[in-house]
């Protein structure tokens, strides 16, 4: 049953000419592809809405004179000094009487987070994912992926929670760092929310990796670990690569898990154990205090754009890579 | 050799194994922690009563009607959108057109944007342009919808929840046998005809699936209705469209993080993340259940 996901169930699918007008339901008939063309457009439509509205509002940070004076690009990418004579220095303070709006610790706190959850996840998941396919006998398998299930249906702000409340704690009284809340509880945190998804398209390449591969493979006398590691995991090498790169599209952008863990406080610091903050967390936690249209909601929806757009960029990237890693498969098969 | 091949194979097996044995224990841990804590507030008043005291006291009524009725606004949007796009992908548009290849890309890319990002969305969309809008236009710029209100909340929900039901639905489409189809056409039943009648009844669990799946997505998310209509503490319910209202997701993280006594609204958070949990759980359970079967009708061809 291993190479049962070999080629998807296809049917193929043509659909047959419309019958001539004079026929019995005719009228309903256009008005019901009308209306499920116009869906399917809808749905194509929404991810341009969301593409021109958070645009719109990122764009006075690049184009309007009001805003610049006060979040232009130099003040959100270059080091700046709160007042004439004082050192220039990277600092994100939006709310204060001379706001400043430096990226550069979002962005460090945004990149230390990802890497740390994506470090625990992807070694984790796609060890999962290898066991499961390749050595599990089928109990094992009958625990393991409703579990990475029911992890997957565990909402965010769940696992936020968690992380607060139990992991800061035990890691705190372990190691007993400076900040409670920091860098890496979140990613510990952030990797709970990553190994579903790095899990599930994992495993899905190791089953598309067809079944005489490994026949093959164990017929010239290699051993099981050797079909493992020597011919499936180079043949669903794209599939894995996938899996990373959407794993940590979803670490990026995830929201509620840093919001509740990470301490929220923007520092300019390489350590993993100071506190950091997101661009997520940003959005998240101003927000609901900014004044609509001041420069400061313009620099939230400008982070928004940022995330959209690099989460977009990620998907297609990993999206591809498994269109290929298929289309080698079902060539080689 | 044969030795050191057996100790490299070994070790490799434990490893990944290991790997397993840590994931499954994590959620055992997460799971097991919330049950001890949680289980000793769980009654039928924490369900039926509203917060009293501050938050440390009383149930989460409020949290559980609200998020109910965002959840079904929702499913009233996202469900004829998701199975009418999941229909003509299937059923309508020439296979391999170029239009099916950038509506699947625009779900795929939909599911991929972060859920903060949706709330921005949210924002800008539902409530600055067309909440703007229709005041200026209906109600002479009084504040009517141009304000955080549950109808925006439940339609940005819909639309991170829309990628769910399409894929179900899809699947469910993919398990009808074409012989079906084809008996329909020949009957003389025109295209709808035969979708209404043949395709549609038959796909009623991916359809189902979808939903729940969707339902259960949009109970515990709370970064796309922070923005656009949870509120943080509101005693009446929701009775009209631009309503705030409370959600289970957003009090969890409200009463973990804003509260001004941790210890005393311990317990009551517990169980309320809980019943978030039982809730998702139940929900993605029955789905799992159903989608289960229709693989099942998948893989026989039945």
């Amino acid at each position: 049953m291993r190479g049962s996901g070999v080629l998807p169930y296809r049917p193929e699918v043509t659909p047959l000419p419309l019958p001539k007008a004079g026929a019995a339901g005719v009228f309903g008939d256009r008005l019901a592809a009308i209306l499920i063309k116009g869906s399917a457009f809808l749905t194509i439509l929404s991810l341009i809405l969301i593409f021109v509205f958070i645009g719109k509002e990122a764009l006075p940070v690049l184009t309007s004179a009001e805003v610049q004076k006060e979040a232009g690009l130099a003040q959100l990418f270059l080091p700046q000094a709160p007042h004439p004579g004082a050192d220039r220095e990277f600092t994100w303070q939006p709310v204060s009487e001379i706001p400043k709006y430096s990226l550069l610790p979002l962005f460090l706190g945004t990149l230390k987070v990802t890497i740390i959850a994506v470090l625990i996840a992807i070694p984790l998941a796609v060890g999962a994912a290898l066991y499961t396919s390749e050595f599990a006998p089928g109990w094992a398998r009958e625990i393991i992926k409703p579990c990475i299930e029911v992890l997957a249906g565990i909402p965010s702000v769940v696992i936020g929670f968690f992380c607060l409340m139990v992991i800061a704690g035990w890691l705190h009284d372990a190691f007993g760092w400076t900040y409670r809340l920091n860098a890496l509880t979140a990613g510990i945190g952030l990797s709970l929310a990553v190994i579903p998804i790095v899990y599930t398209v994992a495993e899905d390449a190791f089953s598309c990796v067809p079944q005489p591969f490994r026949e093959g493979s164990l017929a010239m006398g290699a051993s099981s670990w050797q079909t493992a590691a020597r011919v499936v995991l180079p043949a669903a090498m794209p599939g894995v690569l996938a899996a990373c790169v959407l794993g940590f599209g979803r670490a990026v952008g995830e929201t509620m898990i840093v919001l509740m863990a990470s301490g929220n406080a923007a520092v300019l610091s390489w350590s993993p154990v100071d506190s950091v903050r997101t661009f997520s967390a940003t959005i998240a936690a101003e927000l609901g205090e900014v004044v609509q249209g001041s420069p400061h909601y313009h620099v939230l929806f400008f982070l928004g754009a940022f995330l959209f757009l690099l989460t977009f960029a990620l998907n297609l990237l990993g999206r591809w890579w498994v269109g290929r890693l298929q289309k080698k498969l079902q060539g080689a098969a | 050799m044969i030795e050191k091949t057996k100790i490299i194979g070994i070790s490799l097996q434990t490893l990944t194994a290991t790997a397993c044995l840590i994931i499954v224990s994590m959620v055992a841990i997460i799971i097991g922690n919330i049950v001890e804590h949680g289980a000793a507030r769980f009654s039928w008043a924490f369900l039926s009563q509203a917060p009293r005291v501050g938050m440390t006291e009383g149930g989460i009524f409020p949290a559980i009607f609200g998020t109910a009725a965002l959840v079904i606004l929702m499913t009233i949007a996202v469900i004829p959108l998701g199975v009418a796009t999941a229909v003509y992908m299937h059923e309508y548009a020439p296979r391999r057109s170029r239009m099916v290849h950038v509506v699947r890309l625009a779900i795929q890319n939909l599911a991929g944007v972060p859920a903060i990002v949706f709330g921005l969305f949210g924002v800008g969309f539902f409530i600055e342009f067309i909440g703007r809008g229709l005041d200026r236009g209906l109600y002479g710029g009084r504040l009517v919808y141009g304000q955080p209100a549950i109808l925006w909340a439940a339609l940005t929900m819909a639309l991170l929840t829309l990628p769910t039901v399409v894929v179900a639905t899809e699947e469910a489409l993919r398990a009808i046998p074409q012989s079906y189809r084809e008996v329909a056409y020949a009957l003389g039943a025109t295209r709808w005809q035969m979708i209404r009648r043949i395709v549609l009844p038959q796909a009623v669990g991916g359809i189902l699936t979808g939903g729940i799946l969707a339902v259960s997505r949009g109970s515990g998310e709370v970064a796309p209705v922070m923005f656009t209509g949870a509120a943080y503490f509101l005693p009446e319910l929701p009775t009209r469209l631009n309503n705030q209202f409370m959600e289970m997701g957003y009090h969890v993280y409200v009463m973990t993080t804003q509260s001004p006594d941790v210890e005393a609204t311990k317990p009551i958070l517990y169980t309320t993340v809980l019943v978030l949990l039982m809730l998702t759980f139940l929900l993605n359970f029955t789905a799992i259940m159903i989608r289960a079967r229709i693989r099942n009708r998948l893989r026989y061809g039945r």
